[in-house]
């Protein structure tokens, strides 16, 4: 069922791609190039003083230790990111495939947050998690609980998680939901007749169909965590307290933009590259193969 | 009219050539100014802005809004590399290391009238703001502008209530400590404090532990208590005179006396008179919400405080240790400075316009108008005269306390300032070691002396990047 479209000769066709091409090259290619030889070089804020340094500042990089967690700090982050948002968001559409009253207004709302600027979720979940100002704050001090975020590590983490994870949730659930809808009743029905009841039947039945979906969704979920989540992270907790929340990509905007040390931040870049190159190729391989779309 | 300006826009692109600029003599000079004033503080430079373009019918000075501290400082750097940069930026304090290492993208002030022929006189500039600002002889690198220094704001309403004077706020470290006990025991225990405002107003009791308090907090950690500690004490922050001899420096913040600061704030957050509140200003919502009855911070925060504390406050003269220092030493500024940048064909006249520009800032009445209605201290001697012989310091008292801090001494080799590269970056470890501690995580002592060895790192890295 391919439709092809057959051009005659090249030159309409380029013509067709070029503003394409031409923002991927402006946006992608040239700074990609430039971040991956600035990661071989040594240069101060102004670009005076350039020195070659081959490839010591990957190697500076991977023998500090406080990169290495951070690494680790980062796959923590994005496992716990992707299983919140995902689970929430297979639960919600679940609920919101049956027929239910109001099940528009419900979709509608499902979705909001995704539309929320990550500054302005960040400012929100601080005017609620806030142990002076906030509502949920003050209560679990009220209650005995040490709430601290600006001091407790492992609280921070728990509500950059929470507030990152909130806002990929609609996009989960739009997806998921379009899923199960992509679903033929037919296989529903027949499951049913053959008495494949509640959970037994979105095990055996259900999730296979939509495991598609859901890996695709799996690393887009991974991508957003380890990139988009910069701007809530930034506006709640700046990577900290100590470096509790500074994910990859906090480190590279501190060290390029706050320290000025481009040498590194560069290399950075290259790495963080490399890996959405991986995860990318990942996907293609699986996903390509199996959905054909 | 038409060709003028197909001429004048000739005459910016780099192709043009040097007659075309004579024969336009009678266009103003124009030059731009990127700034980070927001707020009531950019309606300032619109007003400074406005009134330099209507004394100097030669000169058309734009300025620019560009962003946070950081966000001006890069996008001056990024239009160096492009070749356009502006006449003036406006670069924080610790961005100096960073623009001293600039060479040929800066013009400093000594370079600049020397040039020009405009008499800049060092001697003009307040001692302890120059000294942040100049060169180890004395030459002025950038202009100062908008400074403040570290002071202690205190809450006199939980004075009174806790039985303390709030004429006499604590002087040492020993009575500010002993000052947290008495407001926690008197006004941050909600019960005892609950009970004193119903006694005193019969007022509804507030909701039972909805009352959280704390004796003191500070904002700026690192650089109040750590920087402005080290000056305060006539101590070394950096070896080098903290960076000012040489790119060479080493941190030196971890001596008995900066572990004994470290170890004070870590005892009184265990007495629970200590709140830490995250870093810069973050914390100074506590202070003026009345959380904090006493709060470390800039002198610049005045204008947030009048703004929003529903209690009569006061502003104090940092305290100090005196089993480090009989006497205290004078603070240092904060703030920003202005530097001069270079771009390929910039003329001779535009720096010229930029000198004027520098020079009107100094006028008295210029920078008096400027301190009074920014919140900042006056940057010149003479403004400052102005000041008080206007009666500003008498009608608002404490105004001039950030300006005694800055006099209190003579400026020795630790008193004038920071002159480290990347200190933004050193802060920022100086803070995660910190939170490390008052986690329970580090003991004072290694947690300051792995700042050292972290911060020496930085501090290497950046010397080879400047080629030094």
């Amino acid at each position: 069922m391919e439709r092809r479209t057959i051009f005659a000769g090249w030159k309409l066709p380029l013509l067709l791609v070029a503003p394409q091409l031409v923002l991927t090259f402006v946006f992608f290619y040239w700074p990609a190039l430039v971040a991956a030889y600035e990661s071989l070089t040594r240069t101060d804020a102004f670009g005076i003083h350039v020195v070659f340094v081959g490839l010591a500042n990957f190697r500076d990089l991977f023998a500090d230790p406080l990169y290495r967690a951070a690494i680790l700090r980062t796959v923590e982050f994005c496992a716990a990111v992707t299983a919140l948002s995902l689970g929430l968001g297979l639960v919600l559409a679940v609920a919101a495939d049956r027929e239910l009253r109001g099940r528009n207004l419900y979709r509608v709302l499902m979705i909001w947050p995704y539309a929320v600027a990550p500054a302005v979720s960040a400012v929100l979940w601080i005017l609620l998690l806030n142990p002076q100002i906030g509502l949920v704050g003050r209560f679990l001090i009220a209650h005995g609980i040490r709430w601290d975020y600006a001091l407790n590590g492992s609280q921070a983490m728990l509500m950059v998680v929470l507030a990152s994870a909130w806002k990929q949730v609609s996009y989960n659930f739009i997806f998921v939901l379009a899923g199960l809808q992509s679903i033929p009743k037919a296989v529903i029905e027949a499951a049913r007749m053959d008495g494949a009841r509640g959970l037994y039947r979105f095990r055996t039945v259900v999730l296979p169909l939509l495991s598609p979906t859901l890996f695709f969704l799996v690393v887009v979920d991974l991508v957003y965590a380890a990139f988009d989540t910069f701007g809530t992270i930034w506006a709640m907790t700046q990577g900290g307290p100590a470096q509790a929340t500074q994910t990859l990509v906090v480190k590279v905007y501190n060290d390029g933009v706050v320290n000025l040390d481009l040498g590194s931040s560069s290399a950075q870049s290259v790495v963080l590259m490399v890996g959405v190159v991986a995860l990318t190729a990942l996907q293609f391989r699986f996903l390509g193969r199996r959905s054909g779309t | 009219m038409k060709r003028r300006t197909l001429l004048a826009g000739a005459a910016a692109a780099p192709v043009a050539a040097a007659p075309v600029v004579k024969v336009l003599a009678a266009e103003p000079v124009k030059i731009t100014w990127w700034h980070s004033m927001s707020g009531a503080l950019g309606d300032q430079v619109a007003r400074i802005t406005r009134q330099f373009n209507a004394a100097h019918k030669d000169i058309e000075l734009t300025s620019v809004f560009k962003g946070s501290y950081p966000d001006t400082l890069n996008a001056s750097i990024a239009a160096w590399r492009a070749g356009k940069a502006p006449n003036v930026a406006q670069v924080f304090d610790v961005g100096t290391g960073t623009m001293l290492a600039a060479g040929p993208a800066v013009k400093q002030i000594w370079q600049l009238a020397k040039e020009t022929g405009a008499d800049i006189k060092p001697a003009t500039y307040i001692p302890a703001v120059r000294g942040y600002y100049s060169l180890p002889d004395g030459r002025l690198a950038s202009m100062p502008f908008n400074s403040s220094t570290a002071v202690m704001w205190y809450n006199k309403d939980a004075f009174k209530m806790a039985g303390l004077d709030p004429a006499k706020p604590p002087q040492t470290w020993p009575e500010v400590m002993q000052a947290a006990r008495v407001l926690k025991a008197k006004w941050a225990d909600p019960l005892n404090a609950e009970a004193k405002s119903a006694a005193a107003k019969s007022a509804a009791p507030a909701a039972k532990g909805s009352l959280i308090r704390y004796a003191v907090t500070t904002s700026w950690l690192t650089w109040i208590q750590f920087e402005e500690f080290s000056a305060i004490h006539n101590i070394p922050f950096a070896s080098e005179d903290d960076g000012f001899k040489g790119l060479g420096a080493v941190l030196q913040c971890n001596s008995p006396a900066h572990v004994a600061q470290l170890q004070r704030f870590m005892a009184m957050q265990k007495e629970g008179t200590f709140k830490y509140g995250g870093r810069d200003s973050a914390p100074d919502p506590l202070f003026y919400t009345g959380v904090a009855a006493i709060g470390f911070g800039s002198s610049a925060g005045r204008g947030d405080i009048v703004r929003n504390a529903k209690f009569d406050f006061g502003e104090a003269l940092m305290p100090w240790d005196p089993a480090v220092s009989k006497t205290p030493h004078n603070t240092f500024i904060g703030g920003a400075s202005l530097w001069a940048m270079t771009a390929p064909h910039r003329t001779a006249a535009e720096y010229k316009a930029v000198a004027a520009f520098f020079q009107f800032l100094a006028l008295p009445e210029q920078d008096a108008m400027w301190a009074q209605n920014s919140g900042y201290v006056p940057v010149t001697l003479a403004g400052d005269a102005l000041s008080r012989k206007q009666g500003y310091y008498d009608k608002n008292p404490g105004t001039d306390v950030p300006i005694q801090s800055l006099l209190r001494s003579p400026v020795t080799p630790y008193t004038r300032g920071m002159r480290l590269g990347r200190l933004p970056e050193i802060r920022n470890i100086l803070y995660e070691e910190c939170e490390l501690a008052f986690a329970g995580k580090k003991t004072a002592k290694q947690a300051l002396d792995e700042t050292v060895a972290r911060g020496n790192v930085v501090l290497r890295a950046f010397q080879k990047s400047v080629g030094g």
